[in-house]
């Protein structure tokens, strides 16, 4: 049986470079980067290149990098950090009814400390407008955090007019940019970001470690207390291997970017012409062209996505749902309800997510897989009357 | 997360569709996860279930425990299949996940529900 990885977005496979690039740090240089001797300097110039790495990619300065546990633990840092540091000037925070849960549960974490929290609607794509945001900003708003692009959907946010209106009302700006970096240009500088989350797993970087950019100037608290890592700003040991892995992943996957965009663009209208025409009543979620290039997002109605997803997965393609009955919290996804779709409709969501190491192949078997898995839970469907 | 026996009624659901000449049809929905579970049963002289077929929309546990209930109430008669229970469903699947048990909830209310059809209707023909 053929087996088809269509799952990126949730995360990604480890690249052969970032693997080579990590072994001797878990082979040989097994040294703290805090400690004096040759050892320890041997692991902190290792991570010292990782964080210029990062850095690169992102238009940042190095010192503006803090490695965290992930992208979850970027964006807590971002959310309770800021919260704690500027709660005297005041305690009102913008967002998306859209974020990941990474920035939604702190936000609501904080309601229940006493802070505003406005959730900013979206359009039927998923995207919020600048004029939005500018129009939420209020005297004690302290915060505006809005996601570069949107794990479920695609969709891109208009990040650098966002920023613009931020600095131009003197607003600290966090952009959760997880799904974003290593997959189209972000640059903090010229958009404005003064704070970016990221996660190394997402562009074919190892699990369980990520960044924050914070620019300089911007004090936060460190979320994590102990040691005096990364300049008081996130304590504990660093992952030394993990770091390096990600440094290696972000700087290729910025230079491989042209590239590796056009062949998923050619892959995702090939799944999209696909599924548009050998699928009946199906409803492209997110928008056309403003997407991510990896990103195919669609509605089949009249059937449930856990049983898409495992006629698909009995049949090897990997592919996730923003099915209530998948969710494990039986609601729907709480994105696909925020850009107007029906529980019923969100229901029989499929979501497919590339990489460029897919084949033309690969997509004509999961049509295939797709197209069958269909016709099956149609004919099953009460619903379904044809 | 299934069992195999799960993956097994899910890929190959027993008495699937609609039933020609059915005399009780029961649709009840979730209101947990919005699910659709529609039971066709019909019922001889005897007041035994000869045939029966379900419809559902629904996850993987919704579908294998509509085709495992079909198969323990046919050839039943109806007071027999009235005492199903939704845990001798699951149990027939050698499990669920927590999670996923109320779909088996629905499965147990289809069946009852198309017997209540089938009682009414027998009721109004009288
Ligand atoms: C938009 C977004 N934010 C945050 C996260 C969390 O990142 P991590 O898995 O590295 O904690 C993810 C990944 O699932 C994501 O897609
Ligand atoms: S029917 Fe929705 S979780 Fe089973």
């Amino acid at each position: 049986m053929m087996k088809v990885y269509l799952d990126n977005a949730a995360t990604t496979a480890l690249s052969k470079e970032a693997l080579e690039s990590m072994m001797p740090y878990l082979t040989q240089v097994h040294g703290n980067p805090s400690s004096f001797h040759s050892f320890g300097r041997n692991a902190r110039s290792a991570v010292e290149k990782a964080r210029e790495q990062v850095a690169n990619a992102i238009g940042a300065l190095p010192e503006e990098i803090i490695f965290t546990g992930g992208g979850t633990e970027s964006d807590n840092t971002v959310i309770m950090g800021t919260a704690q540091r500027l709660k005297d000037r005041g305690n009102h925070i913008i967002t998306t009814a859209v974020e990941h849960h990474a920035v939604l549960h702190p936000c609501e974490e904080l309601e229940k400390r006493g802070f505003e929290v406005t959730y900013l609607e979206v359009d039927e794509f998923g995207a919020v407008s600048p004029e939005q945001v500018e129009a939420a900003i209020k005297d004690n708003t302290i915060l505006v955090t809005i996601m570069f692009a949107n794990n479920e959907v695609g969709t891109i946010m208009p990040i650098a007019q966002i920023g613009e209106i931020c600095r131009k009302h003197n607003v600290w700006f966090h952009t959760d940019a997880v799904q974003a970096v290593g997959h189209v240009p972000v640059n903090v500088k010229e958009m404005n970001i003064d704070m970016l989350s990221l996660s190394a797993h997402k562009f074919h970087g190892p699990k369980g470690i990520g960044a924050l950019y914070v620019k300089k100037g911007i004090r936060l608290p460190s979320l994590i207390m102990g040691g005096a890592q990364e300049k008081n700003r996130r304590a504990g040991t660093e992952n030394v291997a993990a770091i390096v892995g990600m440094g290696t992943a972000i700087e290729l996957a910025v230079a491989n970017m042209e590239n590796s965009t056009q062949k998923m663009l050619t892959l995702r209208d090939r799944l999209m012409n696909g599924i548009e025409s050998r699928i009946s009543e199906v409803k492209l979620n997110g928008h056309r062209t403003n997407r991510l290039p990896n990103n195919v997002n669609y509605s089949i109605k009249y059937i449930e996505g856990e049983g898409i997803l495992l006629h698909l997965d009995l049949n090897g393609v990997a592919a996730s749902s923003g099915s209530a009955c998948t969710s494990g919290s039986l609601d729907p996804s709480h994105v696909l309800l925020a850009m107007g779709l029906t529980h019923e409709v969100a229901h029989g969501s499929v979501r497919l997510t590339l990489s460029e190491s897919n084949t033309e192949e690969e997509i004509d078997y999961a049509l295939n897989v797709l197209e069958k898995a269909v016709t099956t839970l149609r004919a099953m469907s009460p619903l379904y009357n044809k | 997360m299934y069992t195999e026996k799960v993956l097994d009624h899910f890929s190959n659901p027993r008495n699937m569709g609609e039933v020609e000449g059915a005399n009780g049809v029961g649709m009840v929905g979730n209101a947990k996860c919005g699910d659709i579970m529609q039971m066709f049963i019909k019922v001889n002289d005897d007041e035994i279930i000869e045939e029966v077929g379900f419809k559902t929309f629904g996850c993987g546990a919704a579908i294998a425990t509509s085709s495992m209930a079909t198969e323990l109430i046919k050839g039943k008669s109806i007071d027999e299949a009235l005492t199903l229970t939704n845990a001798a469903v699951v149990e027939a699947l050698e499990g669920l996940p927590p999670v996923k048990i109320h779909c088996s909830v629905l499965a147990e209310e289809a069946v009852k529900s198309a017997i209540d059809d089938y009682r009414k209707r027998k009721e109004e023909n009288k």
